[in-house]
């Protein structure tokens, strides 16, 4: 058997045995399952003292994210721009000296570097450069409540009804019928044009209309795993649901469920930016890389500088916390980016 | 089948009254209505806004005025628009061939690009090609497609003007100066369908990429190779459907998005279609128009789930329609 299990498929079953039991080892394993515990079915293959000495999932998963040149610049650049839109009350006192609201009407459409403004003035004669930091605030912080929101709606709602089955499943997934059937971007419209949120009703909002897919999703691949052969082993061993749900079920869902809120959380940076840059999203005064953009639509023509800036922005954000979630789902499942 | 979409469609009915109560709702229990404006207006009798209100039906309760809207519904007819008090279903029907253009287009060249891709890279998996395909498809999904449009309006409509290149239109389907024919058609349609099209290409290879990698590794593969099958069968014939099934349903669920999604891009470029009467009738609470194309996108919306389903179960024969 040993001989069969490839270097990297070995270190994988070290890592988290109860994580890849579809591969070669349970199959192998299958005689010895039946009459012991789960862990001594891994017995023939590797050595039980080794298991004890690996280091748990996540610091694995950290060692690798550690070793992807793409993801830690990403983490990196993230960082900064953290840091620069948490520094929007220092920046606003000893960098530029403008307030992200004073208008300076005369100064308004200043290029880049003139006139004291260093990335230019809005048509309002505002500083662009405050602004860019309290708008960055308003937007990552909408992005980031709005997607814990949904993790943990959905990725509950799913779990629960892919495994209980029946009835709980049936009516669950008619209620996530219902509220996809209603596509996303209208209902936000309609939303937030009729109530008007403030940023935390607004990443409420997001995350009403956002659970549903991931509820689907995880109920999809739970679905699939309980039928798997190991499942069923758990349970013939004798182990409870809730075991089964966390200890075998779980572990195997949550890569999948990293990899869909990486990839929703550039998904919400871009539907807030996207309301505000239609005016129905965070209300000026209050600045939202969104609303700066779409102010400067109808400069457009003559000053680039506003359309680009916020733009990228947006862009430099969204693209950071891409790479710095697909780094982890690479770091969760090796196989996938081998 | 037959009996399996039958139920689907007749499942549908319930959706359909969950959806349009909820909406219904939603647009009723704030305060506010269509002819707020009339109220404010200090030159307008109250009395007349409340004779208006009367005309439009909106002295009664909105239960009952749901009750209405659906029967009027159950008949085929969607109401008058609240703002004009036009026709609804006319204005429905003037802008859906367009909005269906755009998804359209963009769909299929998305498709045509993405799949190839997203195959290849896997293929060539690990080399440059494969890097820099990723690389580019990661840059095109984190893209906000509303600033990539007015990106592509600088560079291609400003930037070409200014260089005394030929420049692409930048607003709505046709020249209004005479224009019309193909060219100038197909002139309006680059611009939207690049700004629509090139996010779905990064989502779409990459998730085809990695769709294609985790087949790659199934056992029925292992199998295939085992029992010495050449690697171009191995991967286009065993890998290549199982990997495309699930793009159907990441197709099928972005289906409406595009229809619906198009609506930052529809209002940058001046498109009239649906997005764009929609945020329309939002900003002017015309009930009747909101709940319409409400009703619109969710039966696109519910049509495309269940030919994705189909097409889905027609494609996997482990999968049973019950």
């Amino acid at each position: 058997m040993v001989d069969v299990v490839t270097d990297e498929q070995q270190s994988d079953y070290q890592l988290a045995p109860t994580t890849r039991a579809a591969g070669p080892i349970p199959t192998g394993a299958a005689s010895s399952l039946s009459s012991s515990g789960e862990a001594e079915a891994y017995a023939g293959v590797l050595d039980r003292r080794a298991l004890h000495k690996t280091p748990g999932l996540y610091i694995r998963a950290w060692r690798r994210f550690r070793s992807n040149g793409v993801a830690m610049t990403a983490l990196v650049l993230l960082s900064l721009i953290i840091v620069f839109v948490l520094s929007a009350g220092l920046i606003s006192t000893y960098v530029t000296g403008f307030t992200p609201q004073e208008n300076h009407l005369r100064d308004k459409l200043s290029p880049v570097g003139t006139n004291g403004y260093m990335l230019g003035s809005d048509g309002n004669g505002r500083d662009v450069l405050t602004r860019l930091a309290y708008g960055g605030r308003i937007s990552i912080m909408i992005a980031v409540l709005s997607a814990f929101a949904t993790f943990f709606l959905g990725g509950s709602i799913g779990l629960v009804a892919g495994y209980a089955g029946g009835k709980t499943d049936a009516i669950v997934m008619r209620l996530v019928d219902v509220l996809l059937s209603i596509p996303g971007l209208p209902l936000l419209i309609l939303i937030s044009t009729l109530y008007a949120p403030g940023p935390v009703g607004l990443a409420m909002i997001l995350a009403f209309v956002s659970w549903p897919g991931i509820a689907r999703i995880v109920r999809g691949e739970v679905l699939a795993l309980r039928g798997r052969e190991y499942v069923d082993a758990a349970r013939t061993l004798g182990a409870s649901d809730r075991r089964i749900v966390l200890r075998n079920i779980l572990p195997n869902i949550l890569p999948l469920m990293i990899v869909y809120i990486s990839l929703i959380i550039p998904g919400l940076i871009l539907a807030e930016t996207g309301l505000s840059f239609l005016g129905i999203g965070v209300q000026v005064p209050t600045p939202s890389w969104g609303n700066m953009l779409g102010d400067s639509q109808q400069f457009f023509r003559t000053n680039y500088a506003n359309v680009i800036i916020p733009g990228l922005m947006i862009y430099m954000t969204s693209l950071s916390m891409y790479l710095v979630g697909s780094g982890l789902r690479d770091a969760f499942d090796p196989k996938l980016s081998q | 089948m037959t009996a399996y979409i039958l139920r689907r469609v007749l499942q549908m009915i319930p959706l359909i009254l969950g959806v349009t109560f909820l909406t219904f709702a939603l647009i009723n229990l704030i305060p506010g209505s269509p002819v707020q404006r009339l109220r404010d207006n200090p030159k307008i009798r109250p009395e007349a806004a409340i004779e208006l209100e009367k005309q439009l039906g909106l002295d009664k309760p909105w239960p009952v005025r749901y009750v209405s809207w659906l029967s009027d519904l159950a008949r085929g007819n969607l109401g008058v628009s609240m703002y004009n008090r036009l026709p609804v279903a006319d204005r429905i029907w003037s802008v859906i061939p367009n909005t269906l253009l755009l998804a359209v287009v963009s769909l299929t060249l998305a498709l045509l690009v993405a799949v190839p891709l997203g195959v290849y890279s896997a293929v060539r998996h690990g080399t440059l090609f494969d890097r820099s395909a990723s690389v580019g498809a990661v840059a095109l999904y984190a893209m906000p497609d509303f600033w990539l449009a007015l990106l592509l309006v600088i560079v291609f409509a400003l930037k070409f003007k200014e260089m005394g290149l030929p420049a692409l239109p930048v607003g709505g389907m046709t020249d209004p100066r005479g224009g019309g024919d193909l060219r100038d058609r197909l002139e309006h349609l680059i611009l939207p369908v690049m700004a629509l099209s090139l996010v779905q290409i990064g989502s779409w290879s990459a998730f085809f990429r990695s769709s294609m990698l985790e087949t790659l590794s199934q056992e029925y593969v292992r199998t295939a190779r085992g029992k010495g099958l050449p690697n171009r069968s191995v991967m286009y014939v065993h890998a290549f459907k199982n990997a495309f099934l699930p793009l159907i349903t990441i197709v099928g669920l972005a289906l409406p998005g595009l229809f619906g999604g198009a609506f930052i891009i529809e209002t940058i470029f001046a498109w009239p279609g649906m997005g764009r009467l929609t945020i329309e009738a939002v900003g002017r609470r015309d009930y009747t128009m909101i709940m319409a194309t409400t009703l619109m996108f969710s039966v696109l919306t519910m049509a495309s789930n269940l030919i994705a389903d189909v097409l889905y179960a027609t494609l996997d024969p482990r999968i049973r329609l019950e």
